[in-house]
């Protein structure tokens, strides 16, 4: 079996995100006052094979810890797609 | 002769710049290519700047896995010296040996330009041609120097005497130019608990003048002064 990953690693929260805040900028001069608490932070889509999809997650888990997010600076959430 | 590898990634760019600085101080220095499984019996190793793996994921996080550094991990676990310069830094905390993170600069973008720092630690073998508490002056290049860590690590850095190098505080009025980047503790350059390992932004290979061990050159000039039998230490007492 093989499932589509979907890892999205985001800038923890507390600690200043350069980007989010100039996205928020440019959001604002460009008529989008509304817009407010902007982070930006990376997608990142694999297929993983695996017996299960709390196999696949656990692997993925793995993968975040070692490579995909530093755990220093940023956060991680996995969703499975099923089937 | 004391030698020095200095390691290239794909996407090194101040590789010359730190052999030559090395040569300069009389040392031997080579290039080791980072498929390479072993540093060739260097004493040290320089993990130069640049943008290794086109800095992709987050800087310095693909270097980590090139075989080399194995074998940069085991000279440091002996107690060899390694000194990261900017790209090399990010390669160092991505590594594990060193804490924290750089991260994209407080301002956004890539500064490079002189600023000012203060030389804290004078005894590593990187820096003991400083007089403790020297103000330098040197490059940075970088758009991600942002040094950031844990409250419980940044005190630990702090406790411990770790900061090697650290920004000057933006001062109104001040002719001096200040931390560039928003790095927590203004921290320039941080180095492990041992002090064999020692990561910095700036860029001493590029403000290197063998006449003078007041800026960048006092680097290898404190490397070329190494006296390997004894231990980091020990060599405080220079």
């Amino acid at each position: 079996m093989s499932f589509r990953v979907h890892v999205r690693v985001m800038p923890r929260a507390g600690l200043l995100d350069p980007q989010g805040q100039a996205v928020e900028h440019a959001l604002s001069a460009l008529g989008f006052p509304e817009a407010g608490e902007v982070r930006v932070g990376r997608a990142i889509e694999l297929d993983v094979r695996a017996p299960t999809p709390a196999d696949a997650e656990a692997r993925a888990r793995q993968m975040c810890d070692k490579l995909l997010a530093n755990p220093v600076t940023e956060d991680y959430l996995i969703e499975v797609e099923e089937g | 002769m004391l030698k020095v590898a200095v390691v290239r990634f794909p996407g090194s760019n101040s590789d010359f710049d730190a052999l030559r600085s090395a040569e300069r101080a009389g040392l031997h220095a080579s290039f080791v290519w980072h498929r390479e499984a072993d540093l060739g019996g260097a004493d040290f190793v320089v993990l130069p700047g640049g943008f290794s793996y086109g800095d992709y994921l987050r800087a310095g996080a693909i270097a980590r896995f090139s075989p080399v550094m194995q074998a940069v991990q085991r000279h440091a676990a002996e107690g060899g010296p390694v000194l990261g310069i900017c790209n090399g830094f990010q390669i160092l905390c991505e590594s594990h040996l060193l804490p924290g993170a750089l991260m994209r600069n407080a301002g956004l973008s890539f500064v490079s330009k002189p600023v000012d720092l203060v030389v804290e630690r004078t005894d590593t073998v990187f820096t003991s041609a400083y007089a403790a508490g020297a103000r330098i002056r040197l490059p940075v290049a970088h758009g991600e120097g942002r040094f950031a860590a844990s409250e419980e690590t940044l005190r630990m850095l702090e406790a411990e005497g770790r900061v090697v190098l650290r920004y000057v505080p933006e001062s109104k009025g001040s002719p001096l130019q200040p931390n560039p980047n928003g790095s927590a503790h203004h921290i320039a350059g941080i180095c492990n608990a041992a002090g064999n390992v020692v990561g910095i932004m700036p860029h001493p290979e590029r403000a290197g003048d063998p006449a003078s061990p007041d800026d960048g050159a006092g680097f290898f000039i404190s490397m070329a002064a190494w006296q390997p039998q004894a231990s980091t230490s020990k060599a405080s007492s220079r």
